[in-house]
Parts: structure tokens; sequence; C-alpha cells
């Protein structure tokens, strides 16, 4: 919708029940807690067993290596697909004013889906992972997985395909989305398992883990941003041109970045310095992108303060910003040399998944329950609590993790013994569990909050501002 | 184009895509092209078949058990199994399997990684890796000793006393010197990394396994 034109509606719009099968997003939603409840046991493990005080040491199923897979790919098939999916079937249906191609073929994509992560968990547990990083999915999964992308990418491209007119935003992102995620799969969980071997093969591996959070999380996130945002603050995204400057520069640049996950191997260096390169372009596009949310924003700054879905969603802008300025930065050799391989990565890692994509989620969750459940939240001031537990657990993690790996990249570069790099990440070990006990507090309130909500109970909690506000009414 | 349905799915969804894999994946696989992939059957070395000879002496019932002779065609199935165990445990996200030429990584594991290397049936796909909460493994073979593997799987703290490795007991038919078909299997892929290496092994000084045996305590 280019600025000037007014888009009529069609004469007879549908109505809501007619387009978004409620009932269906709640599921994915709360399938998707689900999974976050079992990811977050899962890195507990795992960061307990880094300072020794893993208490179910020794247990075959409950191996912390092959819990830090579960926490990975719960996070990612589990959590962030199943919300995006419940997220789309309330956008894509009410953007196009057609409902999906069919509600039975919803019904068994969340079905399907849930028994591809399932299995995967299972497949994991049993020893069977595929060695490949968010790839780890059972090779015999990979075939039903990929099956179940098409016809995701089915169900939603047919009431897209039939809308008239200019598309907006968030449709370009999705559109792409459902190719993207569709290809990057196949690619990364087919060549380097049965064709490509060592150096290529990282490569490979390499676009994959990049792609699967740039071509896959990324545009769905932005997609969701882009009409949740303006809906919420009921004024119309800044800049046209810069919407376009955004989707085109991530569809461009994003894909090329693969490589430099794997600085300094034994890749033809032409090949790193061209992702250092891609990497930093899309920094700057990604700049464009948040001054033009910025844009939106301006003049209407108050709602970060009493409109809390607003306040999620920008909080993930804000860090999305930061990620994306250390992830130009990290990526040079400069950095590379001194924090490949340390809790850097990792830090940025949990920046990205939770700071940004899972905050956005939770901002969608946080808005549309009232609306799904038909009722307001039981209690606004868990609500809070939410967020900010969640935003100090991930910016304490964040901050915490990052200086763990300077100085473990300095520990390793002095030659020092191993032991001494172990020894001296231990304070930091030992705070990051308790930034993540606070991040699962924060998710506790929530599901508490939800719980309470669905079951119609209500808190003699005095009314407030947030009460009364737009999007807490139901 | 840049709005339509069309110029988003084909152009951004399909063209940037497939650029992006031709620039950055089919380039290197050509490069290599002259490298073909070797089998695990071409991997098998007189150090690797030091070790595994060392395993058939050190754990005779478990090993006749399990694989038999210590012969080569065993050793290419312990280290298929090995490489099974060691992806399906989840090593590889502790242990990286390269060496930089940065960082005094050469000083401290031995030659930085090279192409070649990686050109074979168990680097597919291959085991960079993607953090060192341990050291990095690639120049692993023959640095430390079978028995010390065993005791490190069976408990690492008993030899690290700060590692925080997890234990892996299931790898063991109850004691640490008995290891099972998993625990042989692993400890041969282990000894496999860098066996191809002339500065095999890296810091400990080759004595041909006979010697050894007749005079355990000459080192």
């Amino acid at each position: 919708m280019s600025a000037g034109t007014v888009t009529t509606l069609p004469p007879n719009q549908p109505e809501h029940e007619n387009l978004v099968e409620e009932r269906l997003v709640a599921w994915f939603f709360v399938a998707a807690l689900v999974y976050m409840a079992v990811s977050f046991l899962g890195g507990l493990l795992m960061a307990l067993q880094l300072v020794r005080w893993n208490p179910l040491q020794g247990s075959e199923w409950l191996s912390p290596g092959r819990w830090r897979m579960i926490h990975t790919n719960a996070i990612a098939y589990g959590f962030l697909a199943n919300a995006f999916l419940g997220a789309l079937h309330w956008a894509v249906p009410r953007l196009t004013l057609r409902p999906v191609l069919s509600r039975a073929l919803s019904y068994f994509i969340f079905v399907a889906w849930q028994v591809v992560v399932l299995s995967t968990a299972a497949g994991i547990l049993m020893g069977q992972a595929q060695g490949i990083e968010w790839g780890e999915t059972p090779v015999w999964i990979d075939p039903l997985a990929l099956a179940g992308l098409l016809l995701v990418a089915i169900n939603f491209m047919a009431p897209i395909i039939k809308a008239e007119g200019p598309l907006y935003v968030t449709l370009w992102y999705f559109m792409a989305a459902f190719v993207w995620t569709f290809l990057t799969y196949a690619m990364g969980n087919f060549l380097p398992e049965y064709f490509v071997p060592g150096t290529s093969g990282g490569a490979i591996a390499g676009l994959f883990i990049h792609d699967l959070v740039g071509l896959f999380v990324t545009p769905l996130g932005w997609g969701l941003m882009y009409y949740f945002v303006p809906i919420l603050l009921q004024k119309p995204i800044w800049s046209h041109g810069l919407s376009l400057v955004g989707f085109w520069g991530l569809a461009f640049f994003y894909p090329l970045n693969g490589i430099h996950h794997f600085l300094y191997t034994p890749i033809p260096m032409f090949l790193q310095y061209g992702a250092v390169i891609a990497t930093i372009a899309v920094e700057l596009v990604v700049t464009t992108v948040i001054i033009n949310f910025f844009g939106t924003i301006w003049g209407s700054g108050k709602a970060v303060v009493n409109n809390l879905p607003i306040r999620w969603f920008y909080t993930g802008m804000v860090l999305y910003f930061i990620t994306c300025f250390q992830c130009a930065l990290q990526v040079t050799l400069t950095f590379q040399a001194l924090i490949h391989f340390t809790d850097w990565v990792v830090g940025h890692a949990h920046l990205v998944m939770f700071g940004v994509f899972t905050m956005w989620l939770m901002g969608i969750m946080t808005y549309l329950f009232p609306r799904l459940l038909r009722r307001p939240w039981y209690s606004y001031t868990l609500c809070e609590w939410h967020y900010w537990l969640s935003t100090a657990g991930i910016v304490s993690m964040f901050i915490d993790l990052t200086l763990a790996g300077v100085f473990q990249g300095y520990a390793w570069a002095s030659l020092q013994p191993w032991d001494v790099s172990v020894e001296l990440s231990e304070p930091f070990w030992i705070f990051r569990i308790f930034a993540g006990l606070t991040i699962i507090a924060g998710q506790l309130c929530f599901a508490w909050n939800l719980l309470m909500t669905w079951l119609g109970k209500t808190s003699d909690e005095p009314a407030t501002s947030a009460a009364t506000n737009a999007w807490g009414t139901a | 184009m840049f709005e339509s349905k069309s110029g988003v799915l084909l152009i951004g969804g399909l063209i940037f895509f497939v650029f992006a894999f031709l620039s950055n994946a089919v380039v290197p696989m050509l490069m290599y092209q002259e490298l073909p992939e070797q089998p695990t059957a071409a991997l098998v070395n007189e150090n690797l078949m030091y070790q595994f000879q060392d395993l058939s002496l050190r754990y005779p019932d478990q090993f006749s058990e399990h694989f038999g002779e210590a012969t080569q065609e065993n050793c290419v199935e312990a280290l298929d199994l090995g490489r099974e165990i060691y992806i399906g445990e989840g090593c590889w996200h502790c242990h990286s399997q390269f060496v930089r030429p940065v960082s005094n990584e050469a000083d401290r594991w031995g030659p930085v990684a090279a192409t070649p290397e990686y050109q074979n049936e168990l680097q597919r796909p291959v085991m960079f890796g993607t953090r060192r909460v341990g050291p990095d493994l690639s120049r692993e073979g023959g640095r430390r000793g079978n028995d010390w593997h065993a005791v490190h799987f069976y408990e690492p703290t008993s030899v690290s006393w700060k590692s925080p490795m997890p234990n892996y007991p299931w790898l063991f038919d109850g004691s640490p010197d008995k290891p099972n078909k998993r625990g042989l299997a692993l400890i041969t892929y282990v000894q496999w990394l860098g066996s191809w290496l002339d500065s095999y092994p890296l810091y400990e000084d080759y004595v041909p396994l006979e010697e050894q045996m007749d005079n355990p305590l000459a080192q």
C-alpha cells in the first residue's frame, strides 16, 4: 500500500469468525509454551552440569550432552515454529480477508508438527542425533518435517495468492519465508549428511545454521512486527520505502552470511571475506528497519509504558539492533580470533533467540490470549512480572556470557593450561544459572496467569491503566 | 516487481537463495573436486591399528566379545560406530575439531587444520564443532593412552578434577576397566583423530607396542 492511495475494503468484508480458527491459534500457543518449558529444563540441566551441580549424573536418558540438543531443537522447532504457526493462523487470514486453504489441513498440520517435534526429541534422547547444528533431527524424521513445511506453505499460500491489489509488507516476508524455510531445511539436512563431506559440507552447514535464523525465524518475526505494531499503535508504518529496503536487503544479503560461522577454517579465505562483508551489509539493512519502526512509534512513545505488547515488541527490537550490531563486529577476523568457540557466541545466540524472537512472540501472546479466550488477563501485575523478569534475565545472561567469552578467549590465547579457562569461567557459569532461573521465573508467572485466565478466575487486583487500555480489552 | 507476488517468490525467495547457494556452497565443492571423499576403510593407518591392538590387549574379554580380533575390518566397524556415538552424545557441541591459525592454537594443539584432512566419510557431516567447553580434539589421537580415555569417559573428574564433562557410565559394563562395545568404539574414534599426521603422537614418544608390553615401566 503505497502512501497516498486509499485501499478500499471489499464490500462484503468477511467476519472474523469465518476467517480465523481461534481454537487452533490457542492450541499452537499452548504447544509452544510446553516445548519452551522442556527447552528450559534442558538448558538448566546443561548449566548445572557446567559447574558440576548436576544432580542427575550418570543416566543415559538424562545425559546433558543429549539434553543440550533438546534445548536448542525444542526452542527452534517446538517453541518458535508452533508460536509462529499460531500467529500466522491469526494474521494471514485477517490480512488477506480469506481463510486458509483448509481448516482440516490446519488441524492435520498441528498434529503432524507435534509428531515431528516429539519424534525429534525421542530420537535425540535415544542417541540418534544427526551431526548438524540445529539439524540434529534424526535422519528418518527429516522427510516428514519437509513434507510438513510444504503443507504449511500450501495452506497459507492459498489465501495469499488469491488476495487482490498490492500486498502488504508482512505478506512479502511470509511468502519469502515459506520458500526459504523449505529450501533451507532441505539443503541443510540432506546435503552435508549424504553428499558433501568436509570443508564444503562445513560451508553448507554454515549456510544452514544462518539461514534457519535469517530466512525462517527473522522474516516471520519481522512480518509479524509489521502486522501487529501498526495495529497496536493505530498508525501506519512510517516509511514504505524503508520497508522495501529492509525486505530486499535481507533477501539479498542474509543468505550470503553463512560461512561467517566457520571463519579461520580451511574454507577458502575469499569466501570467508565475502561472508564477513555480507554480514556487515546486513547490519546496515537492519539499521534501516529499526529506523523505520522507531519512526513509526515517534510521537506515541508513551505506548512503551502503558501498552505491554508494544513494550515487548520494542524491547525485542532494541535487543535485535544490539544483536546485529554485535554481529557486525564479532564477524570480523579480529574479533573472531578472540571470541570464536567461547561463551560470547552462546550469549549472542541467547540474545537472538530469547531476547528478540521469544520477546516478540510473548508480546503477541500477551495481546492475543485475551482475544482468544474472550476475557481480560487474570492479573496485569503478573503480565508485568513476566516482562520484567524475562528482560532482566536475558540482559544479565547476555552481559555475563559475553564477558565470560572474553576471559575464555584470552585464557586460551595465553596458552595457560586448559583447566584455567574452566576455572575462570565458573563464576560466570554460576551467575548464568541464576540469570536463567530469572527467565524461568518470568515464564512461570506467565503460565500461572494464563492458567487462571483460562479457568476464568478473577483477581481482586485494582483496575490499572493497563486493564483499561486498548491492548488489554478482550 | 518489488511488491508483486512473483517478484517476492521468484527473485527474493528463489533466485537470491540459489545465488547464495551457488556462490557459497557450490564454489568450494568445485574447488575440492580433485579431493574425493575417502571411505572409512581408507582411514585406518598404522598409528590407529597400534591403538586398536592396544585396546585388544588391555581389555581382552570385552574386546574379543564385541570385536573379536584386532583386524583392519573390525577397526573400520569401531570407527564408524565411534563416530555415531561421538555425534549422538553431542561430544561435538563442546569439543571442536579444527585448529585455527590464530590465538596460538598451533602451539597448543599442533598443525593448523587443512582441507585434505576432512575429505572423508567420517567428516560427513563435518565435525568442525561450535564451542570449546573442552579442548579441541582434532590432534587428540595418541596423546593419551587408552586406559586414560576409559577412566576419563567413565568419570572425567577422576583424572581431571575440575572437568565439567558429564560421566558416561553407559559406555561401560559397570566399571572403567570394562568398556562395552560403544566404549571401545568411541575410544578408537578419539585415537583416530590426528593419527594421519606426521607429528603423531604430538607430545608423547612413540614406543612400539611389543616393546611397551615387554617392559611397561620403561617410560
